[in-house]
């Protein structure tokens, strides 16, 4: 079996939902004939057509309403930001009206926003962002940021079928770099199922999206350096959260480190923490810490970006200390 | 503002003899021959940062005019040096006009630390109120109520001021865009809304970004009138929103300006265009390149000598050799810089937790202190802070 990229098995996802159901169609910028700023939706126009894969006005709030107002009569909109960045201009759709349509109104809104998104790239402030966490306060939205090729296909499939709004972020990071194998046939992940990515005994790491790849790098180094045995739980979806695998990993090592890209304050580790305390207390030989970004918008100069976001350093420091606690 | 470029020297005809020739528009021979100068910087300074690109010393894209400079330039060149603009990613030649420097963009490009924003922002994304122009966001269409805010306030304070702001083709799709020209038009700003349209918003040709003819239509919908010239000639773009600039001044409130250009590079330099019919490129390239445009009029109908052009041209690549080697000897931005600055109040020590290299243990009497705060006596934030303050 090949391997495929990150990016590839999105793409892959796009390909065989379309021609499994015609009511499945594409919607963003330049994503027909050019295949999107980062090539995901390539070839998809050529095989499905324009009126499938429509390139769009820049216009994220017309774009993300047209979606809902479609999947109301039953079509299945794939939204395509074209840096995850913008879906902040379509913030008042999706939370006002997309999240609470169902529960209104009894208006089933069954679509994919998705988009590429997070650091290390040299983006600058409006071209990095981890905007997962203002969405997560939402009930309503669904929340999806895979680590793997093979989650990303999988999940993206799910959320495609899904009877409600998922907003599936995409790692840019990972696009090109990471590859998996896809297992034949119809391959789907569940939304709402956490990952285990590394077994261990004596601390976990509860983490998802790029992070879970230095959670892993930590990791090694940790059990190489510390003789230390490190369990990596990768969330994969963020909204509804697993609370069963995180309370089954903060059971069995009893030391948790919550890492993620996005910023410190109002970041979902401050909520995991939170439900760990609240379901987990007599457990825990430590406090929960965080590893997470400085609580400043992403800075653009390389020197400044890495110091900004959380590097695999930081997280074996982290473990270090909570091993020791 | 800026240096203007020089007088040149004295006025005369390739055939030697000396004419007496106007300039169109009230332009002086002076301002005719700056022009020019302002449009060969941006050029060339562009030509440096592909050079620079190429070496990998540009972080991130690279997003360039070219072809698309007279339009910048001309309509920038309308304005006073109280008046403000906001450009686009392609209004470099706005900028320079407005006065900020070559250095400043190579150091912004470069993402050096004593770059205008230090490393935070990148390319023209960077303001000086006191020069007049203020950066833009990436999210477009966000600098168009902006500067209602801007002008509104010269309105409320009586100033004689005029605002200017840059929406690419793509743009004006935008809710913002919206919202911001109706804002403004209703409350009567003195500001100018210049719709560039050069033809694509990165691969999206602008007959499918929208279905009015042409842009200036779109004034009727805000009551407001609208004027479209070709962006292509450095003058008529000048003549064009010198209009609108005037009017606003006169207190007439906001006006729709469509300068017509071409895009003739991608998006930006990743972008290979192959979503461009063949032949369209080289036609815009051969037959409509504002610069050449220029220099045909500068030697034909202004009789300019070869000297005087080719001075500007040695001229500005002097300065841009120059502003190159400053910049490249800029040092990279300090990495706990990137803490400060956030509130003008309080300001400095963000609370920091885990700093690599910086502790492996924490021990109890940092926690009963609130471990994670970045020690005080690390003075390495309040020298960011100092740093600030000698801009
Ligand atoms: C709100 C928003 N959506 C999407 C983008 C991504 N984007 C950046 S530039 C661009 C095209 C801009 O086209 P246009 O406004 O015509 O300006 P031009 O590049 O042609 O000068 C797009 C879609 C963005 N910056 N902001």
């Amino acid at each position: 079996m090949t391997e495929i990229t990150y990016l590839e098995a999105i793409r892959e996802a796009l390909f065989e939902e379309m021609e499994r159901d015609d009511d499945v169609f594409c919607l963003g910028e330049d994503i027909a004939a050019y295949g999107g700023a980062f090539k995901v939706t390539e070839g998809l126009s050529q095989r499905f057509g324009e009126q499938r894969v429509i390139d769009t006005p820049i216009s994220e709030v017309g774009i993300v309403g047209a979606a809902a107002g479609a999947a109301h009569m039953g079509m299945r909109p794939v939204v395509e930001m074209q840096f995850i960045d913008f879906i902040a201009n379509a913030y008042d759709m999706l939370t006002n009206y997309v999240a609470t349509a169902r529960y209104r109104a009894n208006l089933p809104c069954p679509m994919v926003v998705r988009g590429p998104s997070g650091g290390y790239v040299r983006g600058g402030p409006f071209h990095s962002q981890n905007p997962e966490a203002g969405f997560i306060h939402t009930p309503g939205l669904k929340v999806v940021y895979p680590s793997t090729a093979e989650d990303a296909k999988g999940l993206l499939k799910s959320a495609i079928r899904d009877e409600d709004c998922v907003l599936f972020f995409e790692h840019k990071y990972l696009y090109r770099r990471i590859k998996g194998t896809m297992p034949t046939g119809d391959h789907t992940v569940p939304i709402g199922k956490a990952r285990l990515a590394r077994e261990g005994r004596d601390l976990s790491i509860i983490t998802y999206a790029a992070m879970v790849w230095k959670a892993l790098e930590a990791a090694d180094q940790l059990e190489k350096e510390d003789g230390l045995s490190v369990d990596v739980v990768d969330l994969r979806t963020l909204s509804p959260l697993d609370d069963e695998a995180i309370e089954a990993t903060t059971r069995k090592t009893n030391r948790v480190l919550v890492v993620h890209e996005d910023t410190r304050t109002g970041g979902i580790a401050g909520e995991i923490v939170a439900r760990i305390n609240e379901s987990c207390f007599a457990w825990l030989d430590a406090p929960v810490l965080r590893v997470t970004a400085h609580d400043v918008p992403l800075p653009y100069a390389p020197q400044l970006e890495d110091f900004v976001l959380p590097q695999t350093s930081d997280i074996v420091t982290a473990a270090r200390a909570l091993a020791a606690y | 503002m800026a240096t203007r470029v020089p007088a040149g020297g004295k006025r005369a005809a390739r055939d030697g003899k000396r004419h007496e020739t106007t300039y169109p528009a009230g332009l002086t021979r002076e301002q005719v021959l700056e022009l020019y100068y302002w449009m060969r910087l941006t050029r060339t300074l562009e030509e440096r940062l592909v050079a620079l690109y190429r070496q990998t010393k540009v972080v991130g894209g690279l997003f360039r005019s070219l072809g698309q400079e007279a339009d910048a330039v001309g309509s920038a060149f309308a304005l006073r040096p109280e008046d403000v603009l906001s450009p686009l990613i392609r209004n470099l030649g706005s900028m320079l006009v407005k006065g900020a420097t070559p250095v400043e963009i190579l150091r912004q490009y470069m993402a050096k630390g004593d770059s205008p924003t230090r490393g935070r922002e990148l390319n023209i994304h960077f303001g000086d109120t006191a020069r007049g122009y203020i950066g833009q966001i990436s999210p477009l269409g966000d600098m168009v109520p902006v500067m209602a805010g801007v002008t509104l306030s010269f309105k409320m304070r009586g100033e004689k001021r005029v605002g200017l702001v840059y929406v690419g083709d793509g743009a004006t799709s935008t809710g913002a865009f919206h919202e911001g020209i109706n804002f403004a038009a209703v409350q009567r700003c003195p500001l100018v809304i210049v719709v560039e349209n050069n033809g694509y918003a990165y691969s999206t040709p602008t007959r499918k970004q929208t279905l009015a003819k042409q842009f200036v239509d779109k004034a009727i919908g805000y009551g407001i009138p609208g004027e479209q010239a070709d962006g292509n000639d450095v003058i008529a773009a000048y003549e064009v929103t010198k209009r609108a600039v005037d009017r606003a001044r006169a207190g007439e409130g906001v006006s729709l300006v469509e300068l017509m250009t071409y895009r003739r590079k991608g998006h930006a330099e990743h972008d290979n265009q192959s979503y461009v019919p063949a032949g369209e490129i080289d036609r815009w390239a051969k037959q409509n390149d504002p610069v050449d445009r220029y220099v045909a009029r500068l030697r034909g109908e202004f009789a300019f000598s070869d000297a005087e052009i080719s001075d500007v041209d040695e001229r500005v690549r002097r300065e841009i050799d120059d502003a190159t080697d400053v910049a490249e000897h800029s040092a990279a931005p300090e990495p706990l810089d990137a803490l400060v600055g956030i509130y003008a109040s309080p300001p400095a020590e963000q609370p920091l937790w885990f700093r690599r290299g910086k502790r492996t243990t924490v021990d109890s009497s940092e926690r009963a202190e609130g471990w994670g705060t970045f020690p005080a006596s690390n003075g390495a934030a309040s020298e960011g802070r100092a740093a600030r303050e000698n801009d």
